[in-house]
Parts: C-alpha cells; structure tokens; sequence
C-alpha cells in the first residue's frame, strides 16, 4: 500500500493547520508517553545507588555504573540471568520445533480436524496460562523437573506456542505453493523442496518468531516465581527480593529486563502486524 | 510418506504437547480444587472466599480492569488511526509505541516505581516546582487512590501495545475501496470509521479484547511492584496461597475462580461482536 | 518416446466430481491443447498427468510406463506454471539449473544447458538477476527456460500465458510453437483461450463439466464440432442455431425455407451454421437487422431470425440500416445438425 493510500483511511482527516498541528503534538505527546518512563528508569540506572536513593532527583543520568556494579555482585544475580537467557532459549527451540510443523500442515493442508486443531489454538490464548504453573508444580516434582530449567521452559513454551503456530502459518501461507510445486516438478521431494525453495525464504520470519518466543519466557513472572526455588529467572528472583531489596537494585534489574526487549522488538517489527492480521480471520 | 497422514504427523507435536501441558493441568487445577484428601468437597471454595482479602482482591482486580481495559480499548483505537494517516515517519511511531509490548509486566512495574516512589521523579519535579517541600509517601496505606492510579498508569502504559498491534494488523486488512465508497457515497471521516472501519475490524477488537481482558485479570507483577500488600489482586492471592500459606487446594480453587471469570468475558465479548456469518472481508 | 496415455481417469473433491471416465492418448511429439471455460477440470487433469493431483480412479501411462503412482520428479516431465513460480530466492541461472542440480549434474553441463536454454528464450543477459527484478514477460521465459533445460520427455504448461498483456502474449505465444515444435518433446497445454489453443495445438480437447467432449485438430473441431456445447464455445461469435420441422425424409424446414440435413428420426434436430459461413442472397433466412457493428475487416451483424438471435459476419462495404429485412444464404456444405436431446453432431 503505498503512503497515499494509507491516509486516505480512517479518520480524523485534519483540517487546514491547526488540525494538523494538534494531530503532530497527538504523535509527539503519545511517543513521549512511552519513551519518558523508559528514559526515567535509564537515568536511575546510570546513577550511583546514592543518588538513586537521595531527593530530590536529577533527571540527567550522571553516567556512574555504581548500581550496575552492585546489581552484578549481588549475589545470586548473575546465576538468575544465565538462568533466564537458558530457560528463554529453550523456550526458543522448543516452542519453534512443535510449532513450525502445525504452522505448515496449517497453511498447506485442508484436514479433517483442521477447524478443531484452531480452536485448541485459539482456546489457549482465551486462558491464564501462568496458572498452569499451580498443578506442574505438583507434577514436576513427581517426574523430577521441578526446580529445573527445563521445566519452567516446558511451561514457557505452552505460553509461547500459539504464537509460534500463528506466526509460521503466516509465514508459510506467505509462500505460493506453486514454488513447491515448481520445486517437485525439478526433481525434489517433499523433503528436499523444502530445504531448497521454502527454508531459504522462511528464515527470517522463523528467526523472528524465535525471538517473539525468546521474549515471552524472558519477560514471564507468575510461572517462573512458582516453579523455581533455587534456579530462579531473572524474573522470579528480582519479584523474590522486591520487598527487601534496595531501589538501585530494583532499576539496575529492570533495565536489564527491558534492553533485550527493545532489540527484540525492533528485530522483530516487520513481523508483528503481518502475524496479528492473519491470526484473526 | 502417504499425503493423507501428513498433516496429522505435522500437527502431533504441538497437539501432544498442548494436551499434557495445557489440558491435563487444567484437569489437575480442577482436582486439586474440588478435593481436600477424601473425596470431593467446596471445601477450598469456602475457605477461600471466606478469606477476609478475597472480597478486597476481587473488587481491586474488576476495578482495575474496568478502568484499564476501556481507556486502552479508545487509546489503541486512536493511535492505529493516527498511524494510518501519518506520511513520513510512519514505521518509526509504530516502533516507539509498541516498545512497551516487549517489556515484562514487572519491568513496567520497576519503572513506574521509578516515577511514583518516595524519592522518584514525580516528588522530585513536584519540589522543583515548589509545590511541595517534603516527598510523599504515594505508595501507601494513606494514599490508596494514588496506588490504585500507579497501577493503572503502568498497566496502560504496558499493555495498550498489544491492543495496537493487533488493530493497525486489522485495519491494513481493510481495502481501501471501502473508504473510497464510502467517502464517494458522502460519509465523513468519522461517519465512515464508526461505519466503516469498527464494524469490519470485529474479528480484530474480538482478538484485541479477550487476549487484553484475559490478561487483566491476570495483573500481578505490576501490583507487585508498585502496590505490594497494599493493593491485593487475585493472582497475588493465588501466589500467597501457593508459597506463604503452602496450600494448593486453595490455590487452585482461586485459580478456578479466574478461569471462570476469563472464560466468561470470552464469551461475552465473543457474543457481542460476533460477526454475521457470511459478512467477513 | 513420450506417448501419454490417460485411461478411465476420475476425480472427485468430497462429492463433487471433477473429472469423470478421461480417456486420452496424446502421441509422442504432440502439441496437445486442453481447453475449457474455468472450473471445467482442465487444470486438475493437468496436475493428475504431473502428479500433483492423485486420480480417484484410472491410470497414467507416459512412454509406456506407468506413473500414476510416481511423484511428480519421477515421471520425466516439466512443468511451466501459470504465476511462473520463478524462485525468488535465486538468481535466473540457478532457477534455470535448477532442476539439473537436483539431478546432480557436473557443474560444466549445468553452465552449457542454462546457457542454451537461457539463449533459445533469449534471456541470456539476465542471468545474474533475481526474480524480483524481471518483468512479468522475462519471469515467464525464466519459467519456459527452466522446463527446457530439463530436456523433459513431456513438457506441461497450465495457462503461461495468462498473465501477460495482449501484444506481449501474442508474441510470447509464437515463439512458444517455435521453441517447442523444435524441441522434440510432448506438450500439453491449459488454456481457456480459444484463439490460443487454435494457433499453438496439434490437437485440441474441449472440456466441459469434467468430460473431454471432443479432441480433435484445431480445423476439425471448428469445422465439425462434435457437440452442441463445443459449436456454441468455440469461435468468435459462436455458431448460430436455429430449430428445424422435418418436412420430408433428409429435408428440413428451417425459418421457411428447406435444407438437406440428416435421414435421422423425426423432429429433433437443430439447423447449425457459423456467421462467417453466410452470405446475403436473393432467397434465404428472412432476418430482420438489430444491430450492426463495423469490425474494420467485416461487419457483425445481429438479426432477428424466425424470433431466434443470430449473427452474420459479412463483406464490410455492405450497406444495411436496423430494422431492414433481408435474406441470408449458409453455404450448403457448411450447415451442421445437432440432435436436440442428445446434443451429439448429426451428419
């Protein structure tokens, strides 16, 4: 669609300047409105604890890495953020293993069972998933994967998965079928056409999703604080502490929750919409 | 591999997975919540609701959800349109507005933190305003309304983006002919979004809607960390029930009692905006 | 020798029947046109032969040997695809080479046939680009060249053509008959384009509602169309029809005047002719003129014959005014006869 289709639609058309310039100061407030709390939190982590925890504010970082510093020996910090950046990449293949496959049988196939297999899909969206942790606690600790990152990324991955199973039937239903056809008509087999033709076309979108799972186990709270006593997340240990803790840790340990999103997200933007548009209809 | 069988092979993984990690858990959770050890009972139920914080948490979740989930609802409405007009610029706005949706509820919840706490940013520009000369306390048992408002901020700050994700992915569905019948047929621009767009983007608000209902009343981290004891939820209470009262019966009877409520908001938001059969795009 | 032999061949989607009792031998070399309105199976016939589509019933036999239940690479066929489906991750020589490298072939042979394919669809200066940097023609010659270079025993195209604009399909559609007639392989060609399949076919199949209704030489099947569907699909216009009384044995009445038509039972034939096949005369169908529409080369003219519509294609430095009633001759030896109930030609 090119630019001036798209303000075509939808209102509100501004009317002559002043329209206009309440429409830009609407952008600009709005983006404030996201990006000033973010900046806030930046400012408190470039201070040293000191400052953070002095009156009244400067709302310019002074650039001291002290709360890093300290966030980084607190003890048990540094085992909770390789247990995050364990437990999500798990949660990355895992979640990218089942579901791609659902994502192709979805896009290519008319089955019977098609339209219930969606609704499973879909059902798990309209249900608190973290609550599931409750009664795998239990059951975890019957088979041994409790406290483990495995398990916690098993319960991730359920989180995780209906996106995944979304996001590549997009993708998938973005390629034509008759490239695979083209493909098997030139010697390949089922298999092999796969690799050659769709593989090479789906990489990116399936990195994406990856990380689109990858952030999802990353940024869960409920589950992980439940099923993990001694192997805790980032998440898990930093909701453990919040009560005792001193604030400069508080920031220090939400910055380094947030900077991955950011990559992520911005990694990820071409593939947010285009996934959302097809899971709905 | 014979044609037929394909789609099943493909679909077994997640169908599998889905069945012991979404389905069976939801059967456990069932279980643990109708038995105390000898056989059926409401015991839980009873104990639960009995509780002296039950009927606090519970008004605390609905209100939060009634005052979220409407202005995120208009919010995420106003922006997708304002993304839609926007010439220059466009996929810039769209990064910076959907950030929040890559950051943990708890993260969001430090950050707030970072604004409303006694020494934060919000009692340092009221003092360098002269407004006050002493910090308050904002997250207290004196200030309820503040907290209640900390909350709510942080929960619209964080969760409008999935709501505009979702929406802006609706609306590019929309053809543009659309617009264009409707304008030639002389609707103005808010006659042809209140008859235009809303009506085509139902199956879009219904995904919008239940995922950020669902989610809603699953609030926790954010309470957690700008409210802690002070503004009980729901979840909080399961969480409690789960580690510091050691009781999984009552747990999962809580857990039930937020299954029950995000199926039965799923179902009225399915019936509201059910869309006539035949009717979509 | 690649003689495609289709035999009993159906195809059913649920309960709706597609293709039923196919039953076509196209010899080895033959440039041989399926041609059907859409939906009349001629598509999934084709993606049976390729192995696409599996029959319900019936069998596929390709020089002689039996292949119905081979996948598609096995079967010694190429396949040119109506959105070309050139690859686009790859560059025009790898989409070319691409079924050879599938085939393991040294990388010099792959070099020589890419380029002599590439050079005989004259695209040999686009080697080096990717898809998406081609035009709609040059994607298609991508496609045509990638079937060549397989040197298949059969090659398969379902609607090349389609996408293109008139003037480029026009040329598109000669070198096609050109690069295949010298290629040696059998051809099987989709097309709902009956200009199309006249200039490009050895032999036509007309397809309707999933039955091959006549296959035959392009001539033969404007000529001596063997259905009353197959009269009333091909040529622009149709042939005109119109209802006969039996008068006498082997004479019929047609709007008045007599003819000479079939020895065959009584009342239930049909009168056939082609517009072009009339002449204006002393005595003849009486036809009132409706509409006259100057085509440069003719005049195609709308009348009301014996309160049925019917079209004259005629010499254009005629002078005729709407609502005139003048008299049109067929040629005797071009008049055709269906029977009412069976639709079948009757001579």
């Amino acid at each position: 669609m090119s630019d001036a289709t798209v303000s075509e639609i939808a209102l509100p058309r501004a009317p002559g300047k002043a329209g206009r310039y309440v429409y830009i100061s609407g952008v600009v407030l709005l983006c404030a409105w996201v990006l000033i709390p973010l900046y806030l939190l930046l400012v408190n982590t470039l201070s040293s604890p000191e400052t953070v925890n002095s009156f009244p504010k400067s709302f310019i970082p002074e650039f001291d890495l002290g709360s890093l510093e300290f966030f980084t020996g607190f003890s048990g910090m540094l085992v909770a953020l390789k247990n995050s950046i364990i437990v999500a990449a798990i949660t990355m293949v895992l979640s990218i293993l089942i579901g791609a496959p659902a994502g192709y049988a979805l896009s290519r196939f008319d089955f019977r069972g098609k339209e219930l297999f969606r609704l499973l899909i879909l059902l798990t969206r309209a249900f608190p998933l973290p609550l599931l942790a409750l009664p795998l606690a239990v059951l975890f600790i019957r088979t041994g994967l409790d406290d483990t990152a495995f398990g916690l990324a098993l319960v991730h991955t359920t989180l995780a998965i209906p996106f995944s199973v979304l996001i590549t039937f997009s993708l998938f239903s973005g390629i034509p079928i008759e490239l695979e056809e083209a493909a098997w008509t030139l010697g390949c087999n089922r298999v092999t056409a796969f690799q050659k033709v769709v593989l090479p076309l789906i990489l990116p979108g399936i990195t994406a999703s990856a990380i689109f799972a990858f952030v999802i186990s990353w940024n869960e709270v409920f589950a992980a604080a439940v099923l993990t006593i001694e192997n805790r997340t980032l998440t898990a240990f930093l909701l453990q502490t919040l009560s005792e803790s001193p604030l400069h840790l508080k920031f220090a340990g939400g910055f380094i929750l947030v900077v991955p999103a950011l990559i992520f997200i911005f990694a990820v933007r071409k593939y947010l919409f285009a996934m959302w548009g097809i899971a709905n209809r | 591999m014979n044609a037929r069988l394909l789609p099943y092979v493909l679909i077994a993984p997640v169908t599998a997975f889905l069945c012991v990690f979404f389905l069976y858990p939801f059967f456990l959770v069932a279980q643990q919540a109708f038995t105390t050890g000898n056989g059926f009972t409401m015991d839980n139920f009873r104990e639960v609701v009995g509780y002296w914080k039950f009927p606090i948490s519970m008004r605390n979740t609905f209100l939060l959800a009634l005052a979220v989930v409407p202005i995120q609802l208009a919010l995420s409405l106003l922006m997708a349109t304002m993304v839609n007009k926007m010439k220059r610029g466009r996929d810039l706005v769209l990064y910076v507005w959907t950030i929040p949706l890559g950051i943990s509820d708890l993260a969001a919840g430090i950050i707030w933190l970072a604004i409303f706490e006694q020494s934060g940013f919000l009692n340092s520009m009221l003092h360098g305003l002269g407004v006050v000369d002493q910090p308050t306390s904002f997250l207290s048992y004196q200030n309820l309304t503040v907290v209640f408002i900390a909350i709510m901020l942080a929960e619209i700050w964080r969760a409008t983006a999935i709501m505009l994700v979702i929406i802006v992915a609706g609306i590019g569905l929309i053809p543009k002919e659309y617009y264009e019948a409707a304008e030639v047929f002389g609707a103005s621009p808010w006659k042809r979004f209140v008859k235009v767009t809303l009506p085509l983007l139902r199956p879009s608000l219904q995904t919008a809607l239940i995922l950020r209902v669902v989610l809603a009343f699953e609030v926790f981290a954010v309470v957690a960390a700008l409210g802690g004891s002070t503004f009980p939820v729901l979840m909080e209470q399961i969480y409690e029930n789960q580690f510091l009262l050691q009781n999984s019966g009552t747990a999962a009877a809580l857990a039930l009692i937020v299954l029950a409520i995000s199926i039965f908001f799923t179902l009225i938001i399915l019936r509201a905006l059910r869309v006539p059969k035949g009717a979509t795009i | 020798m690649a003689e495609i032999q289709i035999k009993n061949v159906a195809k059913r989607f649920g309960e709706y029947q597609a293709l039923s009792d196919i039953n076509l031998t196209i010899a080895d070399q033959e440039f041989m046109v399926l041609l059907g309105a859409s939906g009349c199976g001629k598509s999934t016939l084709l993606r049976i032969i390729c192995g696409l589509e599996t029959a319900t019933e019936g069998e596929v036999w390709i020089g002689g040997r039996r292949v119905d239940h081979l996948a598609p690479k096995d079967r010694g066929i190429a396949m040119v695809f109506q959105n070309y489906a050139v690859f686009p991750h790859l560059t025009v020589f790898e989409n070319i080479g691409f079924g050879l490298r599938m085939q393991k072939q040294p990388n010099d042979e792959v070099k020589r046939r890419v380029e002599r394919t590439a050079e005989l669809m004259h695209i040999e200066q686009l080697l080096g680009r990717y898809s998406g940097e081609l035009s709609g023609g040059q994607r298609q010659r991508v496609a045509v060249a990638r079937a060549l270079a397989m040197e298949p025993d059969v090659i398969l195209m379902d609607e090349p053509l389609s996408n293109l604009d008139a003037l480029l399909r026009l040329e598109m559609r000669a070198e096609l008959k050109g690069v295949l007639a010298e290629s040696n392989t059998t051809a099987i060609y989709v097309t709902h384009d009956q200009v199309e399949a006249m200039s490009l076919a050895d032999r036509i199949s007309v397809m309707h509602q999933g039955r091959i209704v006549q296959a035959a030489t392009p001539v033969e099947v404007y000529r001596n169309p063997a259905e009353r569907f197959v009269a009333g699909f091909i040529g622009n216009p149709p042939m005109n029809f119109l209802p006969a009384n039996r008068a006498d044995a082997g004479k019929w009445t047609v709007a008045g005047q007599t003819y000479d038509g079939p020895h065959a039972a009584d009342g239930s034939v049909e009168f056939a002719i082609r517009p072009e096949d009339i002449a204006p005369a002393e005595s003849g169908l009486p036809a009132k003129v409706r509409l006259i529409e100057p085509l440069g080369a003719h005049l195609l003219v709308t009348c009301d014959v014996d309160g049925t519509m019917f079209r004259a294609v005629l010499e254009s430095d005629l002078e005729l005014k709407t609502g005139e009633i003048i008299n049109l001759a067929p040629h005797a030896d071009r008049i055709r006869w269906f029977d009412k109930s069976t639709q079948q030609a009757v001579a």
